[in-house]
């Protein structure tokens, strides 16, 4: 009997002293968790939970609570339903106290849905629809308040961006190839989001400076977003004499358009958003044949965006051996807000945090996060912008911003390089 | 312009082709509406991805192919013949095989998109038509393959067991043609084109665990447009199809995404005006 009672006596030392932590806060990390979006979304929210347990938890009314995550496979890219379903599981089968994550923005619709029945505070990371938050946070206050946004930057915003990026192609064009009014063709899958940029680029392609870029709008492709054979685009747009493609593609379409594309050196220099070749696995995507495509992105090696960017960039690999996409910061930036924010409310009462969450003033890796008043991530100078990359070589390397002028600011940051010009566009069309 | 459609289209035309002969010819023995007919493309592409990490390419091919082959002929011993009669359980067997082979290799490869390289990098222009050599090779690889197939079929006695049993099976059986034989011979045969159409496409695609769904759309149109179990019907309506596409793209840039809505409108109309297809039987007579 006393054998028994030592026994138990020690067992319940060695669990009081194998961990500090009286509780856990659970956290829902969210995404497609057989794809990269949503591997880096859990990759991203790991390195956070492990800094932020290994600096003692979160302390909340005197008591250190331990963040745990939980893994919540959304399947969001094949269905919709399965996503709002394993949100619903989570929250009340694994009990998760808040939510972080997502990537489709027709899932991220329905899971919020359900995270705000559920008065679970709930940071998007991956989707960036403009409606998921304006609209509805705005317009219904007491049932979207527990959403918000880190990244990425809303479709609008992108759109901006993206375009800040054309013109600095076109600008490269206009200088190198001495051609007065650049051709441009715009390849843009065919989705909701993508209309209203198009109708946007065009205008603004073919307006003079300095409100546009002075260039010729030389024809509109709209591919399908899941098209596997972008051949016949690329040859109509190498028939039309364009010297630049401006691409609007978040669908798998993008690496047949970078493989073919290469393949075929058709003469255009392409510009814009293409998702796929954000990620490292770009050039093994398209065999190698994606140097020179140029993007919008969040982060890319050597780009200290704030004094945080290099850090993280560099603990990511050496704990994941991969370079991180734009969910994995975003989980990670989500997790601390998240901390930051329950401390400030000195509360894990759901109400609380989200007013906490409302005075976000915090400085991530891919820039300072400030929430606006439908609880969307801020664009711009000082806030977050994202970053233009090349593929140049075998790595990807940022171009803008470099001398972004903003008013009387000047922006650019430390590791930012020129555009370069694909050369057998230059060969085609040098003057 | 007309260059473009006839190059591009010549590409395409050689590639549907490919795919819709080996659907065309399970379906005309063996009555077997093969719904994963492209699954077993898209798991060509992936044995050739994962083997050409320790072997070269003809040896991965070639294994490729044999295990493709091996894997269809399991499907149907096991699966598919005990329920050949009931057709519209084939349909929801092979459904439902297509969908384990898309679970099994997103489970092994995840959702990633990989990449085979190119046997022949670069391109050449035909006709002002820039045009990758990689697409001449698999033009001319179709081309070979589906010259052989025919030769297969005509020239040998188990071509013409096949032909006979596609023919009329009860005859084909009082003459002494086995079947069941038969019905082994045409599923390999269909699998095998298979999976050499996944081979011959791996370099010039994107390979992801749900690539097996756009092209089975076009090849069920082709066949159907075609005429069921026609074998020159499948091959024509694979043309058809692919040259429809093409045109979309170049005569309406702003309405690309249609192509596949277009080709298939193709379909019904040519349902609508010759309900037998081009070279087949009717719907309603079938068997």
């Amino acid at each position: 009997m006393r054998r028994t009672w030592a026994k138990a006596s020690l067992l319940a030392l060695l669990a009081l002293g194998g961990s500090a932590f009286a509780q856990v806060i659970r956290v829902g990390v969210v995404g497609p968790m057989a794809f990269v979006q949503g591997e880096h979304t859990w990759y991203g929210a790991t390195l956070a939970a492990e800094e932020i347990n290994r600096e003692g938890g979160v302390v909340v009314g005197g008591r250190p609570f331990r963040i745990e995550l939980v893994r919540v496979d959304t399947n969001e890219i094949t269905s919709v339903t399965d996503a709002a379903t394993a949100v619903e599981r989570a929250i009340t089968a694994q009990r998760v106290d808040f939510l972080i994550g997502g990537f489709r923005s027709e899932a991220v619709l329905a899971m919020s849905e359900v995270a705000a029945d559920y008065k679970k505070p709930f940071i998007i990371t991956g989707a960036a629809l403009d409606g998921i938050l304006a609209g509805r946070v705005d317009r219904n206050y007491e049932r979207f308040k527990y959403l918000f946004r880190v990244s990425p930057n809303k479709s609008s915003d992108l759109a901006r961006t993206s375009l800040l990026l054309l013109g600095e192609v076109v600008q490269a064009v206009r200088q190198q190839l001495n051609l007065s009014r650049p051709k441009v063709a715009i390849l843009a899958e065919r989705a909701a989001w993508a209309d209203p940029l198009v109708e946007t680029a065009s205008r603004l392609i073919a307006a003079p400076p300095p409100q546009g870029y002075g260039a010729e709008v030389v024809g509109v492709w709209r591919p399908s977003a899941t098209a596997t054979d972008v051949t016949p685009e690329l040859t109509a747009i190498q028939r039309a004499q364009a010297q630049v493609i401006y691409t609007v593609l978040s669908g798998p379409v993008g690496v047949p358009f970078g493989r073919d594309w290469g393949r075929l050196k058709i003469p255009a220099a392409p510009v814009g958003i293409n998702v796929e070749a954000q990620q490292e696995t770009w050039l093994q995507a398209t065999d190698g044949l994606g140097v020179y495509v140029a993007t919008l992105n969040t982060l890319a090696p050597g780009v200290a965006i704030t004094p945080k960017t290099l850090p993280f960039i560099s603990n990511f690999q050496s704990r994941f051996k991969r370079f991180p996409i734009y969910t994995a910061s975003g989980a990670y930036v989500a997790l601390h807000i998240l901390k930051e924010a329950i401390l400030r409310a000195g509360s894990l009462e759901a109400d609380a945090v989200v007013k906490a969450l409302e005075a976000t003033d915090y400085v991530g890796p891919s820039g300072r996060i400030v929430f606006d008043k439908v609880h969307d991530v801020t664009w711009g100078p000082g806030y977050t912008t994202g970053l233009g990359v090349q593929w140049v070589g075998s790595r990807m390397q940022a171009f803008w911003p470099r001398a972004w002028r903003v008013g009387d600011r000047v922006v650019g940051y430390a590791g930012v390089r020129p555009y370069q010009l694909p050369p057998w566009v230059v060969e085609a069309w040098r003057r | 312009m007309l260059a473009a459609i006839l190059v591009n289209g010549l590409v395409l035309s050689g590639i549907y082709g490919m795919l819709a002969l080996g659907f065309a010819l399970t379906y005309g023995v063996a009555r077997i509406l093969n719904l994963a007919h492209t699954a077993f493309y898209m798991a060509a592409s992936y044995f050739l991805f994962f083997l050409l990490g320790y072997t070269g390419f003809l040896p991965a091919a070639l294994l490729a192919a044999l295990l493709v082959l091996g894997l269809a002929l399991l499907a149907y011993r096991f699966l598919l013949e005990p329920l050949r009669e009931h057709e519209a359980t084939v349909l929801i067997v092979t459904i439902a095989i297509a969908l384990l082979f898309q679970e099994v290799l997103l489970l092994l490869f995840g959702g990633h998109f990989r990449s085979v390289p190119a046997l022949l990098p670069g391109f050449v222009e035909l006709l002002g038509v820039r045009v990758a050599q990689q697409a001449l090779l698999a033009l001319a690889f179709a081309a070979l393959v589906l010259l052989l197939a025919w030769a297969f079929l005509k020239g040998s006695r188990i071509g013409l067991a096949i032909r006979a049993a596609a023919q009329d099976m009860e005859a084909a059986e009082l003459v002494g043609v086995s079947l069941s034989r038969a019905g082994y011979w045409a599923v390999g045969l269909g699998a095998l084109l298979a999976a050499l159409a996944g081979l011959a496409v791996a370099p010039m695609a994107t390979l992801e665990p749900h690539m097996w769904t756009a092209p089975l759309l076009v090849v069920l149109a082709a066949v159907v447009l075609g005429g069921l179990g026609s074998l020159p019907g499948a091959l024509l309506g694979a043309v058809i199809l692919a040259f429809a596409e093409v045109v979309v793209v170049n005569l309406v840039p702003g309405g690309a995404f249609l192509r596949t809505a277009v080709a298939l409108s193709v379909l019904v109309l040519v349902l609508v005006l010759k309900p037998e297809g081009l070279f087949g039987t009717s719907f309603a007579e079938e068997r």
